[in-house]
């Protein structure tokens, strides 16, 4: 932090530290305060969701109804996956964005400060809105993450109106937060830092800015359509007015497919710089890693159905649908090639970012694999809507998305607080991690495909004993994210000052400015060569 | 600054996103004509007006079936379970329905054919889910379907089913019926 605040300093060209107290950050336009405020309320939403998570596991601690009623276990599987997905994962990665991709670009702020305030300031409220729910006549959502129709239409309960209105919400902040990504990225890059040297964190958010610019709208579509059904007498998703609720499912996933990649491309971007640091080499494939983002950008919205499988897809359709999923493995195939052959004869150190890195590759690998099971039309006939599953989205968003963003997290907390992190306490995060999470998720894959149904808070005696390892695990992963948030207060609040570029493998503009990163920093645009 | 000025940039992407909001609607008509354009979902064309020679020489059984929707309380069933048609005649079926409530209702059958790949060569030239139905307080009607199996009907189909479902729309009674004739056969 600055030591001297210029009282008198608003208005000048002249460096000047924060506003003081609570206005300072409900009127920031500074891309570090908005990216700190992002990735804080990322975190609370993580502990929020993950709560509900624990209920669910609680519950299915053993056979049998113990500790919620199924209605209440249905609302919440629904907000764990909606506050997951909504709340934790894309702001954790806006936040990042906000942080990073300005000191990664050698540019003074985001493109559309004013805009980047609204964007985070709506988040907020859209997640009040919806948590609020809960506590309503009826409860709150509890028609899945997925919300099919008829379930969120004829038969939701009544607060599905302020669903709706906190996705409308969440839409807008997201859509906002993308084009202020694009125009940065394309307007402001310091001279020299042509598109082909960015760093890779840079690519795969600016191309999942145009993803979130393609399919929000679609999502917001999808629920202007249900508010509509609901209160307005259409019927878009009601066959008895001539519409069908198979079209709500095309619509949905034609936004849910490209979805999932908004949730991973930047966690691939950040571990691509991450794993060069460590290996103390430059990433291997480079360009291949830019054309192979490209190219599951693309195949992600010509593979929506593969989540439809068992409506009564035609055959030819199943068929287009199944190979282009498994198509989708070329390129991921390339980049996990080329992580790999990063590290092959690299120095490699394991500090706790390249730990969180390893794993991700390691694991997201395991849930590209059931991915590619589950893409297998016929076999998907006896594997939907069971918990393999389950465990695949989850071995894809866990130590795909989430450990992505703890890995950038331990990477780039020297830069932001300009403290080392405790080493010990990180890599004690990083095993409970490690261990609670495959404890979790590793025993869904047997019950899933032992026909264990999702969503259901009851289940078969035969599936007692996997469900209370995958219980205990959560419980371990859900203690070790306090553990996470003891490790990161205590790294504001001291530690080893951090220098100016901690890791002596890293690469970039960001470690080219003093840790902590100032308030403002390449005022003066840097030279890249 | 590279490229294009900032405003425009920023307007070419709220453009683009106002754009795909316009998409996610315009994937309903479009869900609609490629269902009907290829026979998926087991979606029914409209009225069919041609004509077709009948082809003693091959023989499917159609067979029929009823269901109410939640709420709707008619009593709904078809004269027959099933019959057997020879591809290219013109058949008839003729289906009940009885409203034993002491009000008067409107309802509005839903047809789907099994498998999905037939749906295409099933052509209806008269059908009640072409209207809708309105029935007073223990009024029984008697509505005919009349069909021809096309000639073309892939050889493994040896037979089909022809589904209604039947939804008490008196409640949408005013939305719905702001629709034409042709609006409802159109979404047929």
């Amino acid at each position: 932090m600055s030591a001297v605040i210029d009282e008198h300093g608003h208005g000048h060209e002249h460096v000047h530290g924060p506003a003081k107290g609570l206005m300072r950050w409900v009127l920031t336009t500074n891309h570090k305060d908005i990216g700190t405020m992002y990735l804080w309320f990322s975190f609370t939403m993580f502990l929020l969701g993950g709560s509900f998570a624990m209920v669910i596991r609680a519950e299915l601690f053993q056979p049998g109804l113990q500790i919620v009623e199924p209605a209440f276990f249905n609302q919440m599987t629904t907000m764990h996956g909606l506050i997951m997905v909504f709340g934790a994962v894309m702001p954790a990665f806006v936040g990042l964005a906000n942080w990073m991709i300005p000191l990664m670009i050698g540019a003074p702020d985001m493109a559309l400060p004013r805009m980047n305030n609204f964007s985070f300031w709506l988040l907020p409220a859209a997640f009040l809105l919806l948590v609020s729910t809960l506590f309503s006549p009826g409860g709150g959502p509890n028609f899945g993450w997925t919300f099919y129709a008829p379930l969120s239409t004829t038969y939701a309960p009544e607060s599905v109106t302020f669903f709706i209105f906190a996705i409308h919400l969440m839409g807008i902040s997201s859509i906002m937060g993308a084009i202020n990504v694009i125009a940065t990225i394309l307007n402001l890059r310091a001279p020299g830092m042509t598109l082909m040297k960015m760093p890779l964190f840079v690519w795969t958010w600016l191309i999942t800015a145009f993803l979130l610019i393609a399919v929000m709208p679609v999502l917001a579509g999808v629920v202007t359509m249900m508010l509509m059904d609901i209160h307005f007498g259409t019927s878009f998703f009601s066959a008895a007015g001539g519409g069908d609720p198979v079209l709500f499912q095309h619509v949905f996933w034609f936004f849910g497919h490209p979805e999932v990649y908004i949730m991973i491309l930047p966690a691939f971007g950040a571990v691509s710089s991450i794993i060069p640091a460590f290996s103390r080499k430059p990433l291997f494939g480079y360009t291949s890693m830019v054309y192979a983002t490209g190219a599951i950008a693309f195949l992600s919205f010509i593979v929506w159905a593969h989540h439809m499988f068992v409506v009564g897809v035609p055959v030819v359709g199943e068929l287009f649908f199944m190979y282009a999923t498994m198509l989708i493995a070329v390129p991921t195939g390339v980049k996990v090639f080329n992580w790999v052959s990063t590290m092959w004869q690299g120095a490699l150190t394991f500090e706790t970012p390249m730990l969180f890195a390893v794993a991700f590759v390691i694991l997201f690998t395991i849930g590209g694999f059931s991915g590619l099971m589950l893409a297998i039309a016929p076999a998907d006939f006896q594997y939907h809507d069971t918990y393999f599953v389950v465990a695949h989205f989850h071995y894809v968003l866990v130590p795909g998305a989430i450990f992505g963003i703890f890995a950038s997290a331990y990477y780039w907390l020297p830069k932001w607080t300009g403290h080392m992190y405790d080493e010990t306490l990180g890599k004690l995060h990083f095993w409970l991690s490690f261990i609670g999470m495959n404890m979790a998720f590793f025993p869904m894959h047997f019950v899933g495909l032992a026909g264990m149904p999702r969503r259901v808070p009851d289940y078969n005696l035969q599936f007692a004993d996997f469900n209370m390892v995958s219980s205990i695990g959560a419980f371990t992963f859900g203690a070790t994210q306090i553990f996470f948030l003891f490790i990161v207060i205590k790294c504001i609040r001291g530690g080893e000052p951090a220098p100016a570029k901690p890791w002596d493998g890293a690469e970039g503009l960001e470690w080219s400015v003093p840790s902590p990163a100032p308030y403002h920093t390449f005022q003066t645009p840097p030279e890249v060569k | 600054m590279h490229g294009l000025s900032q405003r425009r940039l920023v307007l070419r992407l709220s453009l683009m996103t106002v754009v795909m909001f316009a998409f996610g609607f315009a994937l309903v008509p479009l869900y609609d004509v490629m269902c009907q354009a290829f026979g998926i979902n087991g979606k029914t064309a409209g009225q069919y007006q041609g004509s077709q020679v009948s082809d003693p020489s091959r023989s499917i059984r159609v067979q029929f079936m009823s269901t109410n929707a939640s709420d709707m309380v008619w009593e709904f069933h078809a004269k027959a379970d099933q019959i057997e048609v020879n591809p290219g005649a013109v058949n008839q079926m003729v289906f009940i329905a009885r409203n034993p409530t002491g009000r008067s209702m409107t309802a509005q059958a839903v047809p789907s054919i099994t498998p999905a790949e037939a749906a295409a060569y099933f052509h209806k030239t008269e059908c009640f889910c072409f209207s809708q139905q309105v029935l007073q307080p223990g009024e029984r009607i008697e509505m005919p379907v009349r069909f021809i199996v096309d000639r073309d009907l892939p050889a493994h189909v040896k037979h089909l089913t022809l589904a209604y479902t039947l939804f008490d729309i008196t409640a949408r009674q005013p939305p719905v019926a702001r629709l034409t004739a042709e609006d409802v056969q159109g979404a047929r």
